[in-house]
């Protein structure tokens, strides 16, 4: 009676991967991919919120027809760091490093990566390459645009051009290493019975995936490298006065950044594929094509690089043959589009927030990508190449594609990588924002840049100003859709319900361990005995994490 | 838990076994795969210099033949030799880390390193000779016309003669800090199994250095010909 115990500490709750220390080097010399991958999540959301923030200043100056809000020089300088930031420090990496880097060790059923240490070189590459970034922009910024195009670049650009380049073949590093580092853990850390073709679509994804930012990355490195080489001494491979050619650098720039859209796009439609199997509960529809049309569009994506040229002057046999080869890659992406959609039919659909930015993903990706067809077409490409109609396809293939995607994923693994549901009713609204907002903004782009709005001008005639001032209101949309779940995550790391191991009773390695996982992933090595989304031997979840219906 | 797959060359417990890794085989097979791949983006980033020299080779055929043969043959000829021996080196370093004998292999790394050291006096002596003859591209870079075997003289235009040589430097230089970090590599190896890091049962980081070395040594082996020889047929 006398002796009242003190209720002891929970001492039996496991340590997990995020309570297995506490110190800042604990977490800036971690080895644990799950730990690097939240290095990333943070670095790469804030350079997200950087590329956004340049992304509104264009838009503000786009509301009215005068260039009133910047000077010219300055509206160049604002979509070059837009373009820069969001392409290679958020697109490229924000779901290999970020959810690939968490899910493909677990999805493998191996502790970690296969190289652990360059796992965290590579984040410190992409830190060292953000801050080199970061003082390009504090020291007056770029105006060549993302592509960084000879002649402009190399003999006329009065601003930091090299070290924005450098930045490039930095930041290029860094995703090499998570590229190499995913192909060696998926040939050889799979665990015991998890074939190639009991692999998740998701891994598939990344391995075709990594193969581009293998053979891609190198090339766009040596050719910021010629870049800088030109401008520091002035020599002549793309000056042609001095007997080089514009054009190679147009080549060499677009045979990696052509791969490099699929660098971005394929790893969301491997989350896609586990979204749609998960929310339909059923096994997806021609797992083994859906699988191979990844690698097909890795493969194929690498021959279709000049259809960003058929202006500047290539021949017009060479067009037609990349126009040929630009409507063949289109395949594989229909393919997967059709399989997802045939998944849904007979399944046991739920409406969860990751399904709906699923939904979001096909119908987007779809509009884009067959706006890419229209872009295929030499006519049409000449009609409207660099103009918004541009602008507005690939923005609904990198935003309404790759963030949709990314978006559905944290919402799906949340709970996996925090032990936490986030709340549903607003993670709702905010799916309903970020679709509304974005079909607002980038719709009226197709009209404008059909009737002829050219890209990169920081003034228009006023009878395109309706479309504009549409488009400015849907960003605005667009940005509450994206800070709200800023704010719904950071709470429910607090005050969201604690989920289970599994809470969406989803199929997949990574469900079979605890919530959070713990520093070595398993307690014991997983022996895999079954396919892929073997959804008829799970119960389906009737009230999955809480408020979901089913 | 490494016990139940145990190999032949797998010691009871190997300090070398990384926590995740099931056991020394998949982490050598993993250190293996990582080193060709690595190798992969090394010939893409290569390909694209490769890519704008034989481009330009075919717009300025003449130049660049022209600029060619003011190339020393002899020093090309006596560096590819050079390599070609490093890489024997490398190779009887590797089958001595197989082996276990720690001084042979020390033995062969500080060969191979003083192999790479005279390649790279070599080039810095060629380098030295293209600035005495104004070939270095820049504001005093001057091109005299230049006979065939005929003597015939071959129309040039200086300018591409100078795309020319930037390639040849950019190449070149591009090949020689390769060098320059194998041989730092093969250093620190070196100075590694002096002290007895490695054994039959582990000797992946000489292996895959050495799969580097190779690499940089193939890159020469396709430098020389294109920058050195093909124009010179006649």
């Amino acid at each position: 009676m006398a002796t009242t115990v003190i209720p002891a500490q929970p001492a039996s709750k496991p340590v997990n991967y995020l309570t297995n220390g506490f110190t800042l080097k604990s977490w800036l010399l971690t080895t644990d991919h799950k730990r690097i991958a939240i290095l990333y999540l943070i670095s790469v959301t804030m350079f997200f919120f950087l590329g956004g923030f340049f992304a509104m200043l264009i838009r503000l100056e786009l509301l009215t027809p005068q260039g009133d809000l910047m000077h010219a020089d300055t509206y160049n300088k604002v979509f070059t760091a837009h373009g820069m930031i969001m392409v290679f420090f958020f697109l490229i990496p924000v779901v290999p490093a970020i959810l690939g880097n968490f899910l493909v060790p677990l999805m493998v059923g191996a502790k970690d990566l296969a190289f652990p240490r360059i796992n965290l070189l590579s984040w410190y590459l992409y830190i060292i390459a953000g801050g080199m970034m970061l003082h390009v922009l504090l020291n007056g910024g770029v105006d060549t645009g993302w592509t960084l195009y000879s002649p402009f670049s190399t003999q006329f650009s009065n601003t930091n051009v090299i070290e924005a380049g450098l930045a490039v073949f930095v930041v290029g590093f860094s995703s090499i290493f998570t590229g190499l580092n995913f192909i060696v853990t998926i040939h050889r850390m799979r665990a015991p019975g998890l074939t190639w073709s009991r692999l998740p679509l998701f891994v598939w994804a990344q391995y075709a995936t990594s193969l581009i930012m293998i053979l891609g990355t190198p090339v766009i490195a040596i050719t910021t490298v010629m870049l800088a080489v030109e401008r520091l001494f002035h020599l002549g491979i793309f000056d042609p006065k001095l007997g080089g050619d514009p054009l190679l650098f147009q080549h060499l720039f677009w045979f990696y950044s052509h791969p490099a859209v699929y660098i971005m796009i394929l790893p969301s439609m491997g989350v896609i594929s586990e979204l749609i199997a998960c929310f339909s509960h059923k096994r997806i529809f021609g797992y083994k094509i859906v699988a191979l049309s990844s690698i097909a569009i890795a493969v194929i994506g690498f021959l279709v690089w000049a259809h960003h040229m058929f202006v500047a002057g290539i021949s017009l046999y060479a067009a037609l043959i990349f126009s040929f080869i630009t409507f063949f890659v289109g395949v594989p992406s229909a393919i997967k589009i059709f399989n997802w959609t045939a998944t849904l039919y007979r399944g046991s659909v739920s409406f969860a927030t990751p399904m709906l930015y699923a939904f979001g993903f096909i119908g987007l990706f779809t509009i884009g990508g067959l706006t890419g067809l229209f872009l295929a077409s030499l006519g049409i490409d000449v009609h409207v190449t660099d103009t918004y109609f541009v602008v507005s396809h690939f923005h609904y293939v990198m935003v309404g594609g790759v963030v949709m995607g990314y978006l559905g994923g944290m919402h799906f693994w949340w709970p996996k990588i925090t032990g936490r549901m986030y709340p549903e009713g607003w993670a709702k609204l905010s799916a309903l924002f970020v679709f509304v907002g974005f079909n607002l903004t980038f719709f009226p782009q197709f009209i404008l840049g059909y009737v002829g709005m050219p890209r990169r001008y920081w003034q228009y005639p006023p009878e395109f100003q309706v479309l504009n001032v549409l488009s400015t209101a849907g960003a605005s949309v667009l940005a509450v859709g994206y800070l709200l779940p800023m704010i719904y995550f950071a709470w429910s790391l607090r005050y969201g319900p604690i989920a289970d191991a599994n809470p969406w009773g989803a199929a997949g390695l990574e469900w079979q361990t605890a919530s959070p996982p713990p520093t070595f992933n398993f307690d014991e090595t997983p022996v895999v005995t079954w396919e892929a989304y073997n959804y008829d031997e799970i119960e389906p979840k009737h009230d999955i994490g809480g408020p979901v219906e089913r | 838990m490494s016990d139940s797959h145990a190999t032949a060359v797998d010691t009871a417990d190997p300090p070398q076994l990384r926590h995740h890794f099931a056991d020394m085989e998949q982490q050598k097979n993993s250190a293996s795969l990582g080193m060709w791949l690595f190798l992969v983006t090394e010939i893409m980033f290569f390909g694209g210099l490769f890519c704008a020299y034989l481009i330009y080779r075919l717009m300025h055929f003449n130049a660049f033949a022209a600029a060619s043969q003011q190339l020393d043959i002899r020093w090309g000829a006596f560096n590819t030799a050079v390599l070609l021996i490093s890489s024997v080196t490398v190779v009887l370093a590797v089958r001595a880390a197989q082996d276990g004998s720690r001084k042979q292999l020390v033995a062969y790394l500080i060969v191979t390193v003083l192999l790479g050291l005279t390649f790279l006096g070599v080039k810095a002596i060629e380098y030295k000779e293209k600035f005495e003859k104004h070939h270095v591209p820049g504001p005093t870079f001057a091109f005299t016309n230049t006979f065939d075997d005929n003597g015939k003289q071959i129309p040039v235009n200086p300018k591409e003669a100078e795309l020319f040589y930037s390639l040849y430097f950019a190449m070149t230089g591009m090949h020689a800090l390769h060098m320059i970090i194998g041989c730092g590599l093969f250093s620190v190896l070196a100075i590694l199994a002096w002290k007895g890091h490695y054994s039959p049962g582990y000797y992946t980081p000489i292996e895959n250095a050495g799969l580097y070395w190779h690499l940089v040594d193939i890159i020469w082996i396709y430098l020389f010909p294109l920058l050195y020889l093909i124009s010179r047929h006649s």
